[in-house]
């Protein structure tokens, strides 16, 4: 069942294009991410979901109603907002019943019981007597949710939500959010610039450029087969080389990568319609290896030298420079049992797949 | 302790305005106080210290008659300062583009540009008999004689000390709302406020500091006031102050105004005290 649709939405400032013709279904019960640099517009689309940026042009309808001249405080959505907006002359609970001032079937022991269950499932049980200001960035966050969520939305929207938290905590948070998605059902739309944690949470990410939709895909689609240079080297670490389409005629797309030489590829690696001519491939540096002496693996080997070394504890990440090619590559290998980790300036070889890699629009 | 040689250096930076504050301020306050506990000069023979100007102030219905009155038009002032300057310290903080801000405070402070007693002097001519608003109402033939309610009376001088003061209460409400968070207003209206619910639940009790502020800095300073009741006030626009006047310049009488000083400053406080008390929930919040 789609819970939004998005026709045609332009949100315009002036001369500058925030939103150029979005186009978008989002299923019910989605975890759905606005993926894209900042600028991208990925906020202005969730603050017209939201109610609280009119569009310029297009329709945005959720759950079947039309959202033109409805305000945010009559739409069926709920935020959590990147600076958490817990309002600072109430206590906990009073910001988790902010809301629910309008539903007027609770008396105060009921409302007490919703707000009770609302800290409890974000793991803020006991806290309701306490100062908003004596909370701490996470804590503040869970409010925010159980703020959000306590008025049982269609879609919760997060706006980069956990961007002010350090690292550990916000690990903690995402798969304590994926948790929460799952256990209430509620259509989550999560605006983020981190392509990881777009990875990791999401069931669809839409990729935003410039006020348009570049891609949109699951998690491992959109990593394996990035539609673009763009998009490939925004998620995660992309080597993009230069190549010339030699032959396209049907499945039989011949090409000439520059460093790694001829290889045949597959449409499914291609885009559609790809023609002869100059363009680019994308490999991910973990689809190719360094090749010791003593593995077994199969595949392309190739001369190369390392030129830098980025040791990671778990991983190691070479800069290796390659034959007939301008810009070095970068390969990732896994530390692992008996594996040594290769200096600057070793010769080596680098071993290769071409079902890793992408052909990109010329 | 690190906090104790912050706190030294705080009381070296503060030291000079401070000797000055103590000099000009608590030493004079002190002598009131002192001079409130003399006899009068027509009573010589009492002893050196007495109650006897504080059991007059409170027995002779004049003196509470004129402190009620002045509390009163204060209040009057505040009220209408501050309902006043909150619309026009939201307009400039919510409506007015950052870039013009400044520009729209700056105009606010153009009256101070025109010493106080020349403006109480302005409202003399605007609402005098032949005044400004008497000439205008009856040239358009609105009214055919001269309004007279509106000079010599506490109507006056509330019109008139409510104008030297606008300026005094805009700038701390616009300070109070310019620091709240915006994010905080679509956060009401998210969870299903409107507008003027929104302004009732978040915006007002954020803003309600710089509220309060501008009630303390209205109305400590009106009740005082003697400048204008004495140009606009007429006989029933006199207040506390100029009852004092009298008492030290014309009726050499320094004990009794210096009781009714002592007096009038006790009340000021205990008011002041109450709206604070008052308002505790709203100013405990600020982070």
């Amino acid at each position: 069942m789609t819970m939004i649709t998005l026709q045609g939405v332009e949100k315009h400032y002036g001369d500058y294009h925030a939103l150029r013709g979005i186009n978008l279904d989002i299923q019910a019960g989605e975890f759905f991410s606005l993926l894209g640099p900042s600028g991208c517009g990925k906020t202005t689309l969730l603050r017209t979901i939201a109610g609280f940026e009119d569009v310029t042009d297009g329709t945005v309808t959720i759950d079947g109603q039309p959202m033109a001249n409805v305000p945010a405080n009559r739409r069926p959505t709920n935020m959590v907002f990147q600076s958490y907006a817990i309002f600072p002359h109430l206590n906990v609970a009073q910001n988790v019943a902010f809301g629910l001032r309008r539903r007027k079937d609770l008396n105060a022991a009921a409302r007490n019981t919703l707000v009770e269950d609302a800290l409890d499932m974000v793991g803020l049980d006991g806290y309701g007597k306490r100062a908003a200001h004596a909370l701490s960035g996470g804590q503040r966050q869970r409010v925010a949710l159980a703020r959000a969520l306590i008025l049982k939305p269609k879609v919760l929207l997060l706006d980069e939500p956990l961007s002010a938290l350090d690292k550990k905590l916000r690990e903690q948070m995402q798969s304590e959010l994926r948790r929460l998605q799952r256990q209430v059902g509620i259509t989550f739309i999560l605006v983020t610039h981190d392509q990881e944690e777009a990875l990791i949470m999401s069931d669809r990410i839409a990729v935003m450029f410039e006020g348009q939709i570049a891609q949109l895909a699951d998690p491992q689609t959109l990593y394996r087969r990035p539609i673009s240079r763009q998009v490939g080297e925004f998620i995660g670490v992309m080597n993009i080389l230069p190549a010339e389409v030699k032959i396209a005629v049907g499945a039989r797309i011949a090409v000439d990568v520059a460093g790694l030489g001829p290889v045949m590829l597959t449409p499914d690696q291609c885009p559609a319609g790809a023609k002869t001519g100059q363009t680019h491939v994308g490999i991910r540096p973990e689809t190719m290896a360094i090749a010791f002496e003593n593995d077994t693996d199969t595949g392309n080997l190739i001369d190369g030298q390392v030129e830098e070394v980025a040791y990671y504890g778990d991983m190691t990440y070479y800069d290796v420079r390659l034959q007939n090619i301008e810009r070095p590559v970068t390969i990732s290998m896994k530390n692992l049992v008996g594996r040594h980790v290769l200096q600057r300036g070793e010769k080596t070889k680098v071993r290769w797949d071409e079902r890793s890699l992408v052909l990109f629009k010329q | 302790m690190p906090s104790d040689t912050h706190t030294i250096k705080g009381l070296k930076l503060v030291s000079p305005p401070l000797l000055y504050a103590v000099l000009l301020l608590a030493g004079p306050l002190g002598m009131i106080l002192l001079f409130s506990f003399l006899p009068q000069p027509d009573n010589p023979t009492e002893a050196t210290f007495t109650l006897s100007n504080y059991a007059e102030a409170f027995n002779d219905p004049i003196y509470p008659e004129l402190l009620r009155r002045s509390l009163l038009i204060s209040g009057a002032v505040t009220v209408v300062t501050v309902l006043l300057a909150f619309p026009i310290a939201y307009f400039i903080s919510f409506h007015v583009s950052p870039r013009h801000k400044s520009l729209w405070l700056f105009l606010i402070t153009i009256p101070f540009w025109t010493s106080y007693l020349i403006r109480v002097f302005l409202w003399k001519v605007i609402l005098g008999f032949n005044g400004v608003v008497n000439s205008s109402l009856m040239g358009l033939g609105l009214i055919e004689t001269p309004l007279q309610f509106i000079l010599y009376n506490p109507t006056a001088v509330v019109i008139t000390l409510a104008h030297a003061f606008a300026p005094f209460a805009i700038l701390p409400i616009f300070v109070a709302l310019e620091k709240i968070d915006r994010s905080l207003l679509e956060a009401s209206r998210d969870l299903g406020e409107n507008r003027l619910t929104t302004f009732i639940r978040v915006t007002l009790p954020l803003a309600m500091p710089g509220v309060l502020a501008s009630i303390l800095i209205v109305f400590i300073p009106t009740v005082g006031d003697y400048v204008t009741p004495e140009q606009v006030g007429g006989p029933g626009g006199t207040m506390i102050a100029n009852m004092i006047q009298l008492q030290f310049m014309r009726l050499d009488n320094q004990p009794m105004g210096a009781t009714l000083s002592v007096l009038t400053m006790a009340s000021v406080t205990v008011i002041a005290l109450i709206l604070l008390v008052l308002n505790r929930p709203f100013l405990r919040t600020q982070r």
